[in-house]
């Protein structure tokens, strides 16, 4: 081959062109509009929502709107309170189940667990988060329902009765088993979030601990926990997001009655269920302006709970602040 | 000494509720796998698959119409949700490092968080409130919004996994920058890309809460875009929720079809997303 | 992470039948500039500095390649060597922050201004890189053809594919599986793989980043080897973390020391007798 020629090269590669040629500019453009377009996505979502929800706001005061518990749309009288209620407590106890199994499963999976088992047991907790709600409800329904009114709910009655959240009669749906199912579908998200944040981690803090004689215990309690906690609590936090957004596996399992009860026991009702067993038979625009507006409120909490999650998340993986240095 | 068996005991013992905690979770997946499986199987039969549902008590029937509505509907979803999700995610992972890029980045991670029944809603408002009918557009437009943030997400990670070693090497020889991302970057990422696709198609297939008042149900066979139509989900939760023994089997047995479905999705994905970018230079 | 091939066996091993030091230099050690006369340079730099941010990591770099020989750049990590390399085919433009200003000729023709699309100037430049990085959806005959056709450049690509495989003495390991994955080749082969692919759009100058800190002792004799053979036809700068490797491959050696250039001269005069004490330091294992 002869050499390269230096004869020709000019004249083939001294085509200036400013910085960024046309076809990169085309390509930055195209990309910019389609993630754009997210934001735009975003923005629909949220005018759509005020807009079914409009009709509602002239007839009902916010106040009202939050804090009464009537709910009788024949007689057009709407009070959130009942719904909010159930989302609180059923996700409250879906949580209080939740984290500490969750950080139990991230323990094992990360740092205690038998090698051997480690593998299958984080395909479990995959195969947990990829099942539909809608076969956890059915589930929730015929097996866990059941289990609950024979063996549970008398239990509990027995044991802890005195408390007032442990009382009236074992029905089986309720808050209780609404709070159950729901700590089963937020375990994969607290558990995998959890152990994202234990990988960031810096080794050598737990072997610091473990230089020193520490046990394997005392050195997760000493250098791991202290500072995966803002993590911990931001996985907390999304899973939270996602049970109070639940909706088909709850609806099937809580009971659907608009009352506040103080008992676990009891039948209640939550924002997502409320909105999906009348939304197909809404009476009218108020009506379904009013369950957009009961949309609207669970869209604002999750929003929230969403962002600080985040925030909390990727402040551990971001690493240790200045004190940590 | 003492002390230290003392320490050695309770080291053991969280050793042993961390074993407790999986236990908490893998007893009811199992559970649930087996029951979804000896309830469901005994209907498994090709006419489940092949014919339309049939009233209480009349023996056989089906859910093939079901069947059919949830591939239309997720057929309709892609088609809006694929372009936008993953030219999201391209712009993310080419051009996200800036102030827009971290804007979208976030906004994608909190709508991926809004609850399913809450873009129901929405479609809602996009379709049916003007169409002033329920219809398997609905259906698609809500499963549709519900791919968007989370495919952004996904298509953004595994194009991030593409070696940047790749792109120097394509820069230097010569290669238009725009060329490279769409011939070498993409190229390499396909199989990831692919694999976020499926991941997100066997969400929207298990997806129930947004369709129940956007595509509504059907008991017939339906492939207009502008009717009702069922889903296999929907139909789990009325048979479900409904008094009758039968109806119940046949909610197990679409149960362990939708279970199949999901179940193959998740799998090709893995297997996907496995023989992908093995070897290739960090 | 070079702290390891530096005492890696292959500075010590007789296995190259001609010592470095005796290659033949064709300046005369004490030439004020390294450029034989007759010849003008292929490659001239003036006034180049570069940074990273706020950080100047480069501090008006001034020298001269002349056509057909081999530059090594050498230097402790940090020093600049890296930064010059890359600056030369404007792939600093890659990193966030960085920057460039200068003057670089080839042939006497500016490629650096803002006016010259780097895509041109990268046809002229080609570049090797520290690790292989073959692409890894391709087979080898497109790996090696990949810039031809990324560049929509028409002709007998099948030619070329194994002129550039006999040139990067790659041919007769793979001619019996040129659509075998790229990615089934040792890293000694991958990255003579690298170097037909970047010789494939032919260009005049090749850069090489360290082109053998990844590869095992044989595979590095096999590419200085190559380098040797590939100066018949191309002008080539490389850098090397690896002293002895400079003085085996290179006709001259540049001396980076904290963004600055320290001394530039014939490979036999660096090592041998420097004129700055910093270069000595260097050269003798005082530091770095």
């Amino acid at each position: 081959m002869p050499p390269p020629s230096d004869i020709s090269a000019p004249a083939a590669h001294s085509t200036p062109a400013r910085a960024g040629n046309p076809g990169d500019r085309a390509w930055g453009w195209g990309i910019t509009i389609f993630g754009g377009s997210l934001l735009v996505v975003a923005g629909l979502i949220l005018y759509e929502l005020g807009r079914v929800a409009a009709p509602s706001w002239g007839q009902l005061g916010y106040f009202k709107f939050l804090f009464s518990s009537a709910w009788d749309p024949v007689q057009e009288k709407f009070g959130a309170l009942p719904f909010i209620y159930g989302t609180l407590v059923t996700s409250g106890v879906a949580l209080l189940i939740a984290l500490p199994v969750s950080v139990g499963l991230a323990l094992f999976l990360s740092e205690m667990g038998p090698r051997a088992l480690r593998a299958p047991v984080a395909y479990s907790i995959e195969v947990l988060a990829a099942i539909p709600s809608v076969i956890y409800g059915l589930w929730g329904l015929f097996v866990m329902v059941p289990w609950l009114r024979s063996s549970v709910e008398p239990f509990l009655q027995k044991t802890l009765g005195f408390l007032p959240i442990f009382q009236g009669p074992p029905i089986g749906l309720g808050y209780l088993a609404a709070g159950v199912i729901l700590a089963l579908m937020i375990l994969p998200t607290i558990a995998s979030v959890t152990i994202e944040v234990l990988k960031t981690v810096p080794p050598s803090l737990k072997e610091g601990a473990l230089a020193l004689g520490a046990t394997r215990w005392e050195s997760i309690r000493i250098s791991v926990l202290p500072y995966a906690r803002p993590g911990i609590i931001g996985a907390s936090l999304l899973g939270l997001g996602r049970a109070l957004g639940e909706t088909m596996a709850v609806t099937m399992v809580i009971g659907n009655s608009p009352e506040i009860h103080a008992s676990l026991f009891a039948p209640g009702y939550s924002l997502p269920a409320v909105i999906a067993n009348e939304f197909a038979e809404a009476t009218g625009d108020v009506h379904v302006g009013a369950l957009a507006a009961l949309g609207l409120v669970l869209f604002g909490i999750t929003l929230i709970l969403n962002a600080i999650a985040r925030i909390l998340v990727e402040a551990v993986a971001r690493g240790p602040k200045g004190s940590r240095a | 000494m003492n002390r230290l068996r003392w320490r050695k005991g309770v080291d053991r013992f969280w050793t042993v509720v961390s074993g407790v905690a999986v236990l908490a979770a893998v007893i009811p997946l199992a559970s649930l796998l087996w029951l979804v499986i000896s309830h469901g199987a005994p209907g498994l039969t090709a006419g489940f698959f092949t014919s339309l549902p049939t009233p209480v008590g009349e023996p056989g029937g089906g859910v093939g119409n079901a069947i059919v509505g949830t591939f239309f509907m997720v057929g309709i979803a892609s088609l809006f949700a694929l372009p936008v999700g993953i030219g999201a995610g391209i712009f993310l992972a080419e051009k996200g490092d800036g102030k827009l890029g971290s804007i979208v980045r976030f906004t994608a991670e909190v709508l991926s968080g809004v609850p399913s029944i809450v873009i129901g809603i929405v479609a809602y408002g996009l379709v049916v409130s003007h169409m002033k009918r329920f219809s398997a557009l609905a259906g698609g437009v809500a499963l549709a919004l519900l791919m968007v943030p989370s495919l952004a997400r996904s298509t953004e990670e595994f194009i991030r996994l593409v070696p940047s070693a790749l792109r120097e090497a394509s820069l230097a020889l010569g290669v238009p920058a725009w060329k490279t991302s769409l011939r070498v970057i993409l190229r390499t990422a396909v199989g990831g890309i692919v694999t976020a696709v499926l991941l997100a198609v066997a969400r929207a297939a298990g997806e129930t809460a947004p369709l129940l008042f956007t595509a509504l149900n059907n008991q017939y066979w339906n492939t207009d875009p502008f009717q009702p139509t069922a889903s296999l989900t929907v139909q789990i939760y009325n048979y479900a929720i409904s008094p009758y023994d039968d109806w119940h089997q046949k909610a197990w047995t679409a149960a362990l079809v939708l279970l199949l479905l999901v179940g193959l999705l998740n799998l090709v994905a893995r297997f996907l997303s496995r023989n992908r970018l093995q070897g290739a230079p960090r | 992470m070079n702290a390891a091939q530096e005492i890696s066996p292959v500075n010590s091993s007789p296995r190259r039948p001609v010592d470095s030091l005796d290659t033949p230099v064709r300046v005369s050690p004490e030439g004020p500039a390294p450029v034989v006369a007759a010849e003008p340079p292929k490659l001239t730099v003036k006034n180049l500095d570069a940074w990273y941010g706020s950080n100047h990591a480069l501090h008006g770099v001034n020298l001269t390649v002349p056509p057909r020989s081999v530059m090594a750049a050498i230097g402790p990590s940090g020093c600049g060597k890296s930064t010059f390399l890359r600056c030369l085919n404007r792939m600093h433009e890659l990193i966030p922050g960085a920057r460039a200003e200068g003057t670089l000729l080839i042939d006497g023709q500016d490629l650096l201004s803002r006016d010259v699309d780097p895509v041109t100037l990268r046809r002229r430049v080609g570049m090797v890189f520290q690790r292989p990085n073959p692409f890894p959806t391709m087979s080898i005959r497109d790996n090696v053809a990949a810039g031809l056709k990324l560049n929509g450049i028409p002709g007998n690509h099948h030619e070329i594919v194994e002129r550039t495989l006999r040139q990067s003495a790659l041919w007769d390991e793979v001619k019996d599986r040129l659509d075998a994955s790229a990615l089934s080749l040792s890293g000694g082969q991958q990255q003579r793989l690298c170097i037909a692919r970047a010789l494939a759009v032919q260009p005049e100058v090749l850069l090489m980043d360290e082109p053998a800190s990844a590869l095992d002792p044989i595979a590095t004799a096999k590419i200085e080897d190559l380098i040797h053979e590939l100066k018949e036809r191309y002008t080539i700068v490389i850098v090397t973390h690896n002293m002895q490797q400079a003085g085996r491959v290179s006709d001259q050696t540049a001396f980076f020391y904290m963004g600055d250039l320290i001394e530039v001269g014939p490979t036999e005069k660096i090592f041998t007798n420097p004129s700055e004490k910093r270069t000595e330091d260097y050269v003798t294992g005082k530091f770095g």
